[in-house]
């Protein structure tokens, strides 16, 4: 089962490479991570996607909290969450597909950021299932490049993951 | 005032109370170097090989209680210290290792004697540092210590460039350190502790199994104490040996690959298992899957919450410091409200009497070719039990931890969790240094002591009077009892062709050598070579070259499916 983990760690020169050595190490997946610092300059913040057996996701979680760099490690998916994820795709836009790419960029919510008289650049925000979406829906010969930032996600209402 | 990093460094070490380092010099720790020369507070061990530092260290602190520290250059300085720093890590075992770096200009640019040293040591430490201002030289040896000696314990490693060393800072060692990420729990949750005590209380078929975390965890007296009063049986895993004493009559002797047949049966038809400072590994159960059929409920201590369920699912966790959680048992048993089912109880310990009556750890004693066995029970008997033993990995291994009867905590100092060959000399080194009064043994085989073989040099420069057992089968003994057991006997590179004339080779390091090839001379040879109480000696114990370790349990098979003798 998919599961996103957010971890709050030292904003520090190696730690990242600790988290990433230790999935490749122990054999996890990672189908995506993120992470960035915060508004406390001292703490990144980490948002892993990853799946996994109940056992492997305890494994996982422990391990994470082992190191010394992190500070906190939940899993998100334990509880009411809102997931985000940014993608930039750049789509062939020539002759009908024009209009057909402005009516399913608008349709999916996405906001078109760049323009050429042959492609445009669309910028598109949402789980990751919906960015899934929207590719499979969009003729795949007219998808000139797509990039993905991986899922961001943090817990709703009061649910907050601080140092 | 202000000061180099290089008298930081050795500043730093003072403060902790270090007495030894172990070391070798080498261009990016030349400044560190030339402080230990100027003081006398932390004395310098020269190995001849950084692989033997970082297992001296290792076997210093497995003896002590302290924290173990090694000092070595950057590139190959540390690219040999790598085995060192992993077999530490395997066995959780605290050192704080300081390695030279290039300058920080250089660093990443391929410099002469340059590696990763935090990227290659990453997975094998607890933790590791690159030190990048003299100014933070002292907060973080100090981290190190912590980290190291704290919770589930381990290597850290220190990497501190060149031009750091040579850089000044104002020096104040800090009296303590927080750390937000960081801090282990101690006290094990009551509530658990008392559920755990109804479970054993109700147990018809109880073990009691502990492992290396009791030992770490200075905790043999309250593990004896509490196995003591419930009454029940008691094993312990290789790393574990020590935790119990061995002579009682409720020990009943190692388990796992090569354990008693009585401690793996228990193991396997218990009905509710306590496990103390254990993990589980596969050496110790065999096949997870077969371990859990029949099901039982298992209680597991340990300092480290990932070692629970990792391996098996566990039904009672207790996540603390071994010895306090084993206070808390002992304190709640102290009212006397403990009743077990007796009745059941007396009839498991019949069945585990007539498991151990299969008296699985016999050999031929009338053999006219030296048993390996036989040289360790001697050796045990000579010793009064007393000595500390290192020892390397193999079949020797796996004879010393059967015939050698611990009853004492950090008596038995040997590479479990990683296995590494040419461990018991260093270690012994480190071990004899930690404890100059103490008699120590390094059993060893021909094949693991030539892999750190130039330590007796090591050995002679500072007179260790250490007593080296060279259980010598001319194989790889291990190797070739696998080949004999799973690949029709073809014993591929296994067999140990052009051996060194022992005698004359420790006789070259400037010890004393023995060749002993009959048996009736095994126990004057012991004898001789332990009355010489300032000298190495070095016996060549001539063995049987055929002789197998048994009881085995398979690689993937499970506990009650073991090879008997």
């Amino acid at each position: 089962m998919k599961h996103i983990i957010s971890v709050l760690l030292e904003n520090e020169a190696g730690a990242l490479s600790r988290v990433s050595g230790l999935f490749s190490a122990r054999g996890y997946n990672i189908e995506s991570l993120t992470v960035a610092p915060t508004e406390d300059q001292t703490l990144s913040r980490m948002t892993i996607v990853t799946n996994g057996s109940d056992e492997v996701i305890e494994q996982i979680t422990k391990q994470l909290n082992k190191l010394v760099d992190v500070v906190k490690v939940v899993d998100l998916s334990e509880g009411e969450h809102i997931e985000r994820e940014l993608m930039l795709v750049k789509l062939r836009a020539v002759g009908k597909d024009r209009e057909e790419m402005k009516r399913m960029s608008d349709i999916f919510r996405g906001r078109i950021i760049d323009v050429t008289d042959k492609d445009y650049t669309i910028e598109l925000t949402g789980t990751g299932t919906k960015l899934d979406a929207f590719l499979k829906a969009i003729d795949r010969t007219a998808i000139l490049e797509t990039v993905r930032t991986g899922a961001s996600g943090i817990g709703r209402g009061d649910r907050v993951l601080k140092a | 005032m202000l000061l180099t990093g290089a008298e930081i460094v050795v500043r730093c070490l003072q403060e902790e109370g270090v007495e030894h380092v172990f070391g070798y010099p080498g261009g990016a720790v030349l400044f560190i170097y030339d402080e230990i020369s100027k003081q006398d507070k932390v004395k310098h061990i020269l190995t001849r090989h950084e692989q033997g530092a970082l297992h001296a260290a290792d076997g210093y602190a497995r003896s002590t209680n302290k924290v173990g520290v090694a000092l070595v250059t950057s590139g190959p300085g540390v690219t040999n210290a790598v085995t060192g720093i992993a077999t530490a890590y395997t066995d959780s075992i605290p050192l704080v290792v300081i390695t030279g770096q290039v300058p920080t200009h250089a660093i990443g640019e391929d410099a002469f004697q340059e590696c990763d040293t935090v990227g290659i040591t990453r997975p094998c430490v607890k933790h590791n540092f690159l030190v990048r201002d003299a100014k933070d030289i002292a907060a973080t040896i100090k981290k190190a210590f912590y980290i190291a000696s704290t919770g589930r314990p381990g290597p850290v490693v220190v990497d501190i460039p060149k031009d750091v060393t040579a850089n000044k800072a104002e020096f104040e060692y800090p009296d303590k350190v927080v750390m937000r990420s960081y801090n282990p729990v101690v006290k094990g949750h009551a509530g658990q502790i008392k559920k755990a005590l109804q479970l054993l209380a109700a147990a018809k078929r109880p073990v009691i199994y502990t492992g290396g975390g009791v030992i770490l965890g200075d905790a043999a007296v309250e593990l004896t104490q509490l196995v003591k009063t419930l009454g029940f049986p008691c094993t312990n895993t290789l790393m574990g040996l020590g935790g119990y004493p061995a002579t009682d009559k409720q020990f009943l002797g190692m388990l796992g690959m090569h354990g008693t047949y009585e401690a793996n049966l228990a193991m396997q038809n218990c009905d509710v298992l306590f496990a103390i400072g254990a993990r589980f590994d596969d050496r110790v159960i065999g096949n997870p899957k077969h371990f859990f059929d029949p099901k039982r409920t298992i209680i597991h201590v340990d300092v480290d919450p990932a070692s629970i369920s990792k391996r098996v699912r566990v039904d009672v966790p207790i996540v603390g410091n071994v010895r306090d959680v084993l206070k808390e048992f002992n304190k709640q048993l102290e009212g006397g409200k403990f009743n077990k089912d007796a009745a059941a109880v007396k009839e498991w310990w019949a069945q585990i009497e007539e498991w151990r009556s299969r008296d699985c750890l016999k050999y031929d004693r009338a053999s006219p070719i030296i048993k390996p066995q036989y040289v360790v029970q001697k050796l045990y008997e000579i010793t009064k039990g007393e000595a500390i033993v290192t020892s390397d990995v193999g079949q020797h291994q796996m004879w010393a931890a059967q015939f050698y009867k611990f009853v004492k905590p950090r008596r038995w100092i040997n590479s479990g969790g990683l296995g590494t060959m040419g461990f018991g000399m260093p270690a012994a080194i480190g071990a004899q240094l930690a404890n100059p009064k103490a008699t120590v043994a390094c059993v060893t085989g021909e094949a693991s002591i030539q892999m750190c073989i130039q330590e007796l040099s090591t050995a002679k420069q500072y007179r260790l009077p250490i007593k080296v057992v060279n259980l010598n089968n001319r194989y790889m003994g291990m190797v070739r009892q696998w080949q004999e057991f799973f690949h029709g006997n073809r014993y591929a590179e296994s067999y140990m062709d052009a051996l060194p004339d022992f005698v004359k080779l420790a006789e070259s390091y400037g010890h004393v050598g023995m060749r002993i090839d009959k048996p009736a001379d095994v126990e004057p040879a012991l004898k001789e070579a332990f009355a010489r109480k300032k000298d190495l000696v070095f016996m060549d114990f001539i063995t049987d070259q055929t002789e197998n370790v048994y009881p085995m349990v398979p690689g993937g098979k499970g506990l009650s499916e073991m090879i008997l003798v």
